[in-house]
């Protein structure tokens, strides 16, 4: 009699504990259901695609000092080809002995070919309501031009190779008032900062899914954003200074990146909370 | 001008299905700037749609709808090469129509 | 192949290899540098957020390690600890243990050291960015270890305040290289202000310890 009653007790502690466990797991798992279902309702009608189509019209619109279209920029496939360029850049270009982004390539062109000045074509990079990101408008529409595609990003050039080597310690580069780099927060599996999750970035499949779903309509902001808005708002959280458009380390960071998300097929312009 | 609006009309059976993405502000009259000075409103106000020019839908809207909208309906009675088109007007004046056949 | 040329190759292979190494062992030393120098140029003083933010420190230079790098060498990370322990500033007064509804809205808040950010409001710590803390709030993240009911389990005696004082003031002085920021040593946070999440994670009566 003794035994049976302290084993129902026991049983019903455990079924008791056991409940309140699963009521915590089904609070948890309800609230990532939720933001899951947030996101598909949002990918059906992703705004990304109206900046795709100003894109499409800014890349075939005569522009410029010269009155020229962007019809003539070499992405790296040849002049005027945006089919699958995404997903082969950052590369080296040997016109200007560099390695670049999209973004970068794209001012290059601007300025060559257009006659515009550097300061004109980077001007408004980052699009902010009423003041409209021209590059924005034309990566969206580049990159749209790569969905489906499957990332390969080049290494064979050794300049390649050192910018993937130098986006490689500035990913781990720990520094600013709080000590951050970006492996701080991309460098383990299932974290989240607050709710949102966060990409191990240092394991591939995780780089993949989140190097593939950029460039991104932001819903909070009414934006689209680009990788190089990306990268510039992350070192702003790490408390680090203001990451210049198209510099040595925006680019190599973002090779780094792009090349450790090799194999995955990219989709985006994507949309994102 | 306002930005053209993108308009995919399908059919299936004799249902259409119109998706529309709308490139606006659609500001709330709510919010401040960073001096602190109120951001007039500015949003859609009304959205009608004709079907081969007989109206199929209006939406009377407000400043609680986001920005850069999306909407989707769907009407009977269409086939495929009938002609679609959207005009919305805004609280200043301002307006947009664009149209697309149904394929 | 004779046993005697296999010795040979070997020799001459570990003195190609004792060749590599020092090469790369003088790249290791300037590639860090070299890294730095081209990240200046890269990065604009924008706001409260100037360039010698770059500058790192040896704990932000030694935990910069990339995975080829493996682990920090024990006598570094043993120093590591010791200097942060050493740097560590406590109260006049010696209380370790303020308001645990402050601790609640310095955890709550991410206000602080951005470049974005108002340089005269008080920066927070954003503890719940990273960890769970009361129950009350949901939105928290996993980032660092989960600190539930930390004070009710471990017990709130003058070894856990300073514990906790110690690790939130300067969190190398624990673990070299630990991810949580060093909030007191950075003047991230003031002395008393890391006395209320002392008292957010032991006192009793605070929220975490329902």
């Amino acid at each position: 009699m003794k035994r049976t009653t302290w084993w129902t007790a026991a049983v019903a502690a455990g079924a008791l504990l056991a409940l309140v466990g699963l009521r915590a797991q089904a609070q948890q798992g309800d609230a990532v259901k939720e933001i899951e279902r947030y996101r598909e309702a949002l990918a059906e009608g992703n705004p990304a695609e109206l900046w795709e189509a100003r894109g499409e019209e800014l890349w075939k619109t005569k522009r410029g000092p010269r009155q020229v279209s962007l019809e003539g920029c070499d992405l790296g496939k040849g002049s005027g080809m945006v089919k699958g360029v995404y997903v082969t850049l950052p590369r080296y270009f040997a016109d200007v002995d560099r390695v670049m982004d999209l973004e970068t390539r794209l001012v290059h062109c601007i300025v060559t070919l257009q006659g515009f000045t550097a300061g004109e074509a980077t001007r408004q990079v980052f699009g902010d309501g009423a003041k409209r990101s021209d590059v924005e408008a034309v990566v969206a529409y580049v990159a749209a031009e790569s969905k489906g595609a499957v990332m390969d990003v080049p290494t064979g050039h050794p300049r390649e190779r050192e910018a993937y080597a130098l986006g490689e310690r500035i990913f781990f580069f720990r520094g600013g008032s709080h000590d951050f780099s970006c492996a701080s927060c991309h460098s383990a599996p299932g974290k989240r900062i607050r709710l949102q999750d966060l990409p191990n970035l240092t394991d591939p499949k995780d780089a993949q899914r989140a190097y593939t779903s950029w460039p991104a309509y932001r819903v909070s902001q009414g934006e689209l954003r680009t990788m190089q808005w990306r990268l510039f708002d992350c070192f702003r959280q790490q408390r680090f200074p203001a990451l210049e458009f198209g510099s040595d380390a925006s680019i190599a960071l973002t090779m780094f990146l792009a090349r450790n998300a090799n194999g995955g097929v990219f989709n985006a312009p994507a949309i994102k909370r | 001008m306002p930005d053209p609006m993108r308009i995919r009309a399908t059919i299936h059976d004799d249902q259409a299905t119109v998706r529309v993405l709308m490139s606006h502000e659609m500001e709330t009259g709510q919010r401040k700037d960073a001096a602190g000075t109120v951001i007039p409103a500015h949003f859609i106000q009304s959205v009608v749609a004709t079907h081969n020019g007989r109206p199929v839908f209006r939406a009377e809207w407000g400043p609680a709808v986001s920005k850069n909208p999306y909407l989707q309906f769907q009407f009977g009675g269409a086939k495929v090469g009938d002609k679609i088109q959207i005009t919305w007007v805004d609280n200043k004046g301002e307006t947009r129509t664009d149209e697309v056949v149904i394929r | 192949m004779t046993p005697r040329r296999r010795t040979r190759w070997l020799v001459t292979g570990a003195i190609v290899a004792a060749v590599v190494s020092a090469a790369a062992g003088g790249d290791a030393q300037s590639e860090p540098q070299r890294t730095v120098e081209i990240m200046k140029k890269s990065f604009k003083a924008r706001g409260q957020a100037g360039l010698d933010r770059l500058d790192q420190d040896e704990a932000q230079a030694a935990c910069s390690r990339r995975p080829a790098d493996g682990p920090v060498p024990v006598g570094v990370a043993e120093r590591i600890a010791k200097t942060s322990v050493a740097s560590v500033k406590f109260p006049a007064d010696g209380r370790l243990m303020g308001d645990w509804r402050e601790g609640e809205k310095i955890a709550q808040s991410g206000i602080g050291m951005q470049f974005s950010d108002d340089p005269g409001r008080v920066a927070g710590g954003n503890c719940y960015a990273c960890h769970e803390l009361s129950p009350r709030e949901l939105s928290f993240g996993t980032i660092g270890p989960s600190l539930r009911a930390f004070g009710k389990i471990r017990g709130s005696g003058p070894e856990m305040q300073r514990y906790v004082y110690v690790k939130v003031y300067n969190s190398q002085a624990f673990v070299a290289c630990s991810t949580m920021p060093r909030f007191g040593h950075k003047d991230i946070l003031s002395v008393a202000q890391i006395t209320h999440l002392v008292a957010l994670l032991l006192d009793p009566a605070s929220p975490v310890n329902q």
